[in-house]
C-alpha cells in the first residue's frame, strides 16, 4: 500500500477497496455494453443469410481492459491529479514571463510553413515529398482555412452554423462547372466562387435572421443537406453522384504544370514531376489561409468586427445600442461563406474531381469541431487543433506496421474515424475551452481584464 | 382518394418511428438544453441490438412465437441502448455540464461518430437484411394496411401514453419538469438533478431502441449509417413541433412522415428530403419556436 498516494495505511486500503469496487462495476457495465456487439458478430454465409459468429475472447479482452483501466484510474491517477491540483492551489500565483517562442509563435509558424516544402523536398527527394506536402501540408491547410472561415460565423458572431460545408460545396462546384462549361481559368473563378458562396450565405442568412441558438443550428444543417441533395439529384448539370471530373488545373502566371515544352518543369530545366504542382498548391492554400487570417484580424478591429463580437456576447444589448443586427448577421454569414467558397474552389482544383460525397454533414461537424477544440475565436488555437485532428487521422493511414502486431487482416484505416471521434470527446472533456482557452474581447472599458470562458455565461458561448 | 389514404397510412407509420426518436431529442433538449447528436446513432444501435437478438433467437430457439420474439428484441434493445446512453451521458456530457453551450454539442457529435464507426468495425459495413417477421396484410375499405404498420402505430400510441403519464403524473416526471425549469432551484428543493438527467437519457434511449426495432421490422434491413438520416429527420421533427414539448415531438414526427410519403407519392421521390427541410425552414420563419413550442421570453 506504500505506493498509494495517501497518508495512512487504512486510507490506502480503503482507496484500494473502492478502486476494486469501481473496477467490478466498470467491468459489469462494459460487459453490458459490448456483449451483443463485440461478443457476437453478424456475418453473411455463402447463402447470403445472416449468421452469428461468436467472439467471447475479444469480449473478455474488452471487459478486462475496462476493469484494469478503471482500477488504475481510481487508485492511482485520480489521487495524483487531486494532489497536483491541491499543490497548484497552494502555490502563489506567479505570472510567467512569456518566452521568445510563445511571443513570436505566429511568425515562427508562418516562416516554418513557408520553408516546409523545400525542406521536405531536400529530405525525401522529389517523389517522396509528394505524400508529405499533399497529405500533411495541403490537407491540413484546407481544414485550417475552412475552420478560420467558420470561425468568423461561430467564433466571432456566435451564430452556430452546422451546414458550413454547403458553402465549400458551392465554391467547389462553381469552379468545377464554370471551368468545364465555359473554360474560364482558376484565377478568374476564384473570386467568382467566393462571391457566389457569399451570395448563398446571404440567401441562408435571410430566413434564419429571427432564429436563435439551436433553431439556427438545425436550419443551417438542413440547408447543408438541401445543397447536397440538389447536387446529387440535379443530374443534367452536376452529373449527380458521378461528380464532375477532369477539372482544369491552376496555372502560375500562365505557366502550366504539365509535360509540354512550355510547362513549369521544362521551363526551369527540372525533371518532370507532379511534386512541383503540389508544392505550388501548397503555397496557394497557404496564401489563401493567411488571407483569411489577415482579414479576420483586421475585421476584428473594425466596427463590423466589434459588432460581431457584441452580437455574440449579447444580442439584446446589441440592439438597444443601435447596432443593426440584420446587417451584422448577414455580413458574418457572407464573409464566412466567402472563405468557404475560396477553399471550395481550391479543393476542386486540387482534386481535379468533385462529387457530392465530399460535402456530407460529417465535414461540417469536423470543421466545427476544429473551431471549438481550438478555443473559439483563437486563430492559433484553431490552426493547432486542425493540425492535431487532421494530421492525426492522416498519420493513422500510415500505421502499416500495426499489421505486424495484429496480423495481416488488421486495417488501421477502419479505425480512423473511430479514433477521430474518440479524440473529439477526450479533448473536449479534457480541455473544454479548447487548446487556446481564453477569449479576449478586442474592446476594453477601463482595465484590461482577461475574460476567460468560466466567466462567460452559459447560453452565450 | 384511396391512393391518398394509402399514402396517409404509410406516412403515419413512418411518422410514428420519427416521433419516437424525436421524443428522445426533445426530452434531453428540454432538460439540459443540448442537442444530443448521438441520439440517432442510439436508435441505430437499438436496431442492431434487436437484429442480434433476432439472430440469437432463430439460431438457438427456432420456432419461438413471433410475438415473443418481437417483445424480446424490443426489451433487449431497450436495455442495451439505455445502458449505452447512460454511459455516454456519464462519460461525455456530465463533465461538461455548466461549461459553455458548444462543448457538449461537440462531444455529442464525437460520440455519434464513435457509435457508428464502432458498429462498422465490430459488425461490418454491409447491409444486414433479415427475413420478414410479420407479413400479413389486411384490406380495409380497399386500403392495404399491413400488420407491421398496425403494430408500429399501436406500440407508438401505447408508449406515448405511458411516457405522457410518467412525465405528467409521477414524482419522477415532476422532478424532470422541475429540473427543466430551474436546475439550481430543483437541486435546492431536494431533487437529485444528476439522477433525473440520467433517467431522462435512459428513457430517451429506450424509446429510440423501440423505434430501431420497429424500423428493422418495417424495412427488414439495418446498416451502420442508419443513425444519420432518421436521426436528422427526427431532430427536425422535434424542432418543427417545438423543441422541449413532448406532444410537439410526436406531432412533428407525424408531419415529417406525412410530408415525406405524400411528396414521394405525388412529386419526385428524389427531392423528398429537400421538401422536408424546406418546410422546416418555412415553418420556422413564421413560427420561430416551432408549432407547439413556447416562445422564449428573454429577461434582461
Amino acid at each position: 500500500m506504500a505506493n498509494v498516494a495517501s497518508t495512512t495505511a487504512s486510507a490506502g486500503s480503503e482507496l484500494t477497496a473502492r478502486a476494486l469496487r469501481e473496477a467490478v462495476f466498470a467491468g459489469l457495465i462494459s460487459l453490458g455494453l459490448f456483449i451483443l456487439f463485440v461478443g457476437l458478430e453478424t456475418t453473411q454465409n455463402i447463402r447470403n443469410e445472416l449468421v452469428l459468429n461468436q467472439r467471447w475472447g475479444l469480449l473478455a479482452t474488452f471487459v478486462v481492459i475496462a476493469m484494469v483501466g478503471r482500477f488504475l484510474m481510481v487508485a492511482y491517477v485520480q489521487p495524483r491529479l487531486a494532489q497536483r491540483k491541491a499543490a497548484k492551489a497552494a502555490a502563489p500565483d506567479v505570472v510567467k514571463e512569456e518566452g521568445f517562442f510563445s511571443r513570436n509563435f505566429s511568425a515562427i509558424a508562418i516562416v516554418a510553413l513557408i520553408l516546409y516544402p523545400p525542406v521536405v523536398l531536400a529530405l525525401t527527394g522529389v517523389q517522396g515529398s509528394l505524400k508529405w506536402v499533399d497529405n500533411f501540408g495541403i490537407q491540413i491547410l484546407i481544414y485550417v482555412m475552412l475552420a478560420w472561415g467558420l470561425n468568423i460565423v461561430v467564433g466571432l458572431a456566435g451564430l452556430l452554423d452546422l451546414g458550413y460545408v454547403a458553402f465549400y460545396a458551392v465554391g467547389a462546384y462553381s469552379y468545377a462547372l464554370l471551368s468545364s462549361y465555359f473554360g474560364l481559368s482558376f484565377w478568374v473563378l476564384l473570386p467568382v466562387a467566393g462571391l457566389l458562396a457569399a451570395c448563398w450565405g446571404v440567401v441562408l442568412g435571410f430566413p434564419v435572421l429571427r432564429l436563435r441558438g439551436d433553431y439556427l443550428a438545425i436550419v443551417t444543417l438542413a440547408f447543408g443537406e438541401i445543397i447536397r441533395l440538389v447536387l446529387i439529384n440535379w443530374t443534367e448539370v452536376t452529373k449527380g453522384t458521378f461528380g464532375v471530373s477532369g477539372i482544369a488545373k491552376a496555372t502560375l502566371f500562365g505557366i502550366k504544370f504539365d509535360a509540354t515544352k512550355t510547362g513549369f518543369a521544362a521551363l526551369f530545366g527540372l525533371p518532370m514531376s507532379s511534386a512541383y504542382y503540389k508544392i505550388f498548391l501548397f503555397y496557394l492554400i497557404l496564401g489563401l489561409a493567411l488571407l483569411t487570417a489577415f482579414v479576420t484580424i483586421r475585421l476584428r478591429r473594425m466596427p463590423i468586427g466589434r459588432a460581431w463580437e457584441a452580437l455574440r456576447e449579447d444580442e439584446i444589448a446589441c440592439r438597444s445600442l443601435g447596432i443593426n443586427t440584420v446587417t451584422t448577421k448577414l455580413t458574418a454569414f457572407a464573409t464566412g461563406a466567402m472563405f468557404g467558397g475560396f477553399a471550395g474552389s481550391f479543393f476542386a482544383v486540387r482534386q481535379g474531381f468533385v462529387s457530392p460525397e465530399s460535402f456530407v454533414f460529417l465535414e461540417s461537424a469536423v470543421i466545427l469541431a476544429i473551431v471549438v477544440l481550438g478555443g473559439m475565436g483563437s486563430l492559433t488555437g484553431i490552426a493547432i487543433a486542425a493540425a492535431v485532428m487532421i494530421g492525426g487521422t492522416e498519420i493513422l493511414r500510415e500505421l502499416a506496421f500495426l499489421k505486424l502486431v495484429f496480423g495481416p487482416n488488421f486495417t488501421p484505416e477502419l479505425y480512423r474515424m473511430l479514433i477521430f471521434g474518440l479524440a473529439m470527446v477526450v479533448v473536449m472533456v479534457w480541455k473544454p475551452r479548447g487548446f487556446v482557452g481564453s477569449r479576449e474581447p478586442t474592446a476594453f472599458l477601463h482595465k484590461r481584464k482577461a475574460v476567460s470562458g468560466s466567466f462567460t455565461k452559459e447560453g452565450h458561448g | 382518394m384511396e391512393y391518398f389514404v394509402q399514402q396517409l397510412v404509410n406516412g403515419l407509420t413512418l411518422g410514428s418511428i420519427y416521433g419516437m426518436i424525436a421524443i428522445g431529442y426533445t426530452m434531453v433538449y428540454g432538460i439540459i438544453g443540448m442537442i444530443n447528436f448521438a441520439h440517432g446513432d442510439i436508435f441505430m444501435l437499438g436496431g442492431f441490438a434487436a437484429l442480434i437478438v433476432f439472430l440469437i433467437l432463430t439460431t438457438f430457439m427456432a420456432g419461438i412465437p413471433v410475438v415473443l420474439a418481437l417483445l424480446l428484441m424490443m426489451i433487449v434493445g431497450m436495455l442495451t441502448a439505455a445502458l449505452w446512453n447512460w454511459t455516454i451521458e456519464r462519460v461525455a456530457y456530465r463533465p461538461l455540464r455548466g461549461s459553455f453551450r458548444l462543448a457538449p454539442l461537440i462531444t455529442a457529435i464525437g460520440m455519434s461518430i464513435v457509435l457508428s464507426n464502432f458498429i462498422q468495425v465490430t459488425q461490418g459495413p454491409r447491409n444486414k437484411p433479415i427475413p420478414p417477421l410479420v407479413s400479413s396484410v389486411y384490406d380495409i375499405f380497399g386500403i392495404a394496411v399491413s400488420l407491421k404498420q398496425i403494430i408500429i402505430v399501436v406500440i407508438t400510441a401505447f408508449l406515448l401514453s405511458v411516457f405522457w403519464y410518467i412525465v405528467n403524473r409521477t414524482p419522477l416526471g415532476r422532478a424532470q419538469r422541475a429540473t427543466e425549469q430551474d436546475r439550481k432551484m430543483a437541486a435546492l428543493l431536494g431533487v437529485d438533478v444528476d439522477r433525473t438527467i440520467s433517467v431522462t437519457f435512459i428513457m430517451g434511449a429506450a424509446l429510440a431502441a423501440v423505434a430501431g426495432t420497429m424500423y428493422l421490422m418495417y424495412y427488414g434491413v439495418v446498416v451502420f449509417t442508419d443513425g444519420f438520416a432518421p436521426g436528422v429527420k427526427a431532430f427536425t421533427a422535434a424542432v418543427l413541433g417545438g423543441i422541449g414539448s413532448l406532444p410537439g415531438a410526436v406531432l412533428g414526427g407525424l408531419l415529417i412522415g406525412l410530408i415525406e410519403s405524400l411528396w414521394s407519392a405525388y412529386f419526385t421521390i428524389d427531392y423528398k428530403d429537400v421538401a422536408t427541410f424546406s418546410i422546416l425552414a418555412i415553418v420556422l420563419i413564421f413560427k420561430p419556436s416551432g408549432i407547439l413550442g413556447r416562445p422564449e421570453v428573454e429577461k434582461v
